[in-house]
């Protein structure tokens, strides 16, 4: 029995099989999964951008959105208006929720204008903007929807993570850490500064809101010098928009 | 144990202290470093590993009479990634909340060395029920000491179990912070997880002298 599969034949000939066995059975499952994926990331969107504007299901503590099935209904009453926002160019797409961030950022960096999806939300009376954003976090990708009154100030902000280390750069998805921005000015004096997520500002409850600072995360610096980069860097390219809301 | 003969229920039994696989057989100690800051990742990690490693093993121990011995670790690979990347498409489409956690959790079951490593010294030379006992028992071995040195790094570290704050909170000084008691910063560190994995080796190698090495 070792004879036979000691030759250099059969090792051959068993490595093709595996690699086609294998290659096929996880081709067939990505492409019958695929639908039902795709429709789970819609889903997740959609509940994203409701969590930012303060449309979810939280408890005291942990930040919980609001169910998968009542998603696509709660999305279109309170998002009122999907923007796309180029150059000078401001569309109104109904599908803008669905841009790729990650796209967009690759085909900017070829040269294109880049296209950014804004989403304008009513609840109690009150107008968020809401935009996308994403980065580069310590391991791999981070990203996270924002939303703003038309000065800029945040109202509300989700993050979350591709694999971050669990317990210290994963907690950027915490209450505690998300919280944190709301009522936070990006803007100072006029001009754009983005929110630093600041080791030692001596601001652990963070009270002071016009610091333009929040408190980091121990253990979790690179993360959340990441957070800051994709904070300034992303929603920079909105300030134009937010000039003419004035 | 009526269900098991005695020789069987050793390859549950053994790998839970005289044999464990992170204290005595040095495997798994990577992901023992990297997700041992909370209880609750902890916790999804050994579930995803007695998973793969209890069905891998089989996968691996009924291919062992065709397996060509050349390529026996390229083909354990391709059979583990395999099957976590199904697990992972599985779960994104039916259970994508659950996949989400445990999205971050692929990567390192994959490269896990304690899976080649069981693959490697056990299912090629058993046969298909014992080669899952010993998954089941070792991938159980490897949560025990996942979740003790989790339990410790976050109790002293964060101050919390599975994310509650057990100890009061930190930032309002109430519970035991009240009293001047601190948060060790050095706790969630991955050094420590090093420090924690060593001090149950010397608790678990004074117990019984007989797994001190020369």
């Amino acid at each position: 029995m070792s004879n036979k599969t000691d030759s250099n034949l059969y090792t051959i000939l068993f490595a093709i099989a595996m690699v086609v066995v294998v290659g096929g059975l996880l081709a067939f499952t990505a492409s019958a999964l695929k639908p039902r994926i795709n429709n789970n990331e819609r889903l997740e969107k959609q509940q994203n951008i409701l969590y930012a504007m303060g449309v979810n299901a939280n408890d005291e503590s942990s930040a919980i959105f609001v169910s998968t099935d009542e998603a696509p209904e709660l999305f279109s009453k309170y998002i009122t208006k999907q923007l796309v926002i180029q150059g000078k160019n401001v569309t109104e797409d109904k599908e803008a929720y669905l841009i790729d961030v990650k796209k967009e950022q690759t085909s900017a960096k070829a040269g294109n204008a880049r296209r950014l999806p804004l989403f304008v939300g009513v609840k109690d009376g009150k107008t968020y903007y809401i935009a996308p954003i994403r980065g580069k976090g310590l391991w791999d990708a981070i990203w996270g929807y924002i939303a703003l009154d038309k000065n800029m100030v945040v109202q509300g902000a989700y993050f979350d993570h591709k694999g971050e280390t669990a317990g210290l750069g994963a907690n950027i998805k915490q209450r505690f850490f998300m919280d944190d921005f709301i009522g936070e000015d990006l803007m100072n004096n006029g001009e754009f500064k983005g929110i630093t997520v600041a080791k030692g500002n001596n601001d652990p409850k963070n009270i002071e809101k016009n610091d333009n600072e929040v408190d980091a995360i121990a253990g979790a610096t690179i993360t959340g010098d990441g957070v800051s980069a994709m904070l300034k860097s992303e929603l920079k390219q909105y300030v134009s928009y937010f000039k003419t809301l004035k | 144990m009526g269900l098991l003969s005695k020789k069987d229920a050793a390859l549950i039994k053994d790998p839970l202290a005289d044999n464990n696989p992170i204290t005595i057989q040095v495997l798994g100690i990577c992901s023992a470093l990297a997700i041992t800051a909370e209880l609750e990742a902890a916790i999804v990690m050994s579930v995803s590993v007695l998973f793969v490693l209890g069905i891998g093993n089989v996968v691996i121990s009924l291919m062992r009479n065709i397996i060509p011995s050349k390529i026996r670790i390229i083909v354990q690979l391709i059979v583990v990634a395999a099957l976590v990347i199904i697990v992972d498409q599985v779960l994104k489409a039916f259970a994508y909340e659950l996949s989400k956690t445990l999205s971050v959790f692929v990567g390192l079951i994959i490269t896990n060395c304690i899976i080649m490593g069981r693959f490697e010294a056990f299912a090629l030379g058993n046969g298909a029920w014992r080669s899952f006992l010993d998954g089941i028992g070792n991938a159980l071995g490897y949560g025990v000491i996942l979740i003790i040195v989790a339990f410790f790094r976050e109790l002293l570290g964060a101050g919390t179990l599975l994310g509650f704050k057990v100890l009061g909170d930190p930032i309002e000084k109430t519970g035991v912070y009240a009293f001047g008691y601190e948060n060790n910063g050095f706790m969630i560190m991955p050094p420590m997880a090093l420090i924690v994995v060593g001090i149950i080796i010397w608790v678990q190698r004074t117990r019984n002298k007989a797994l001190i090495e020369d």
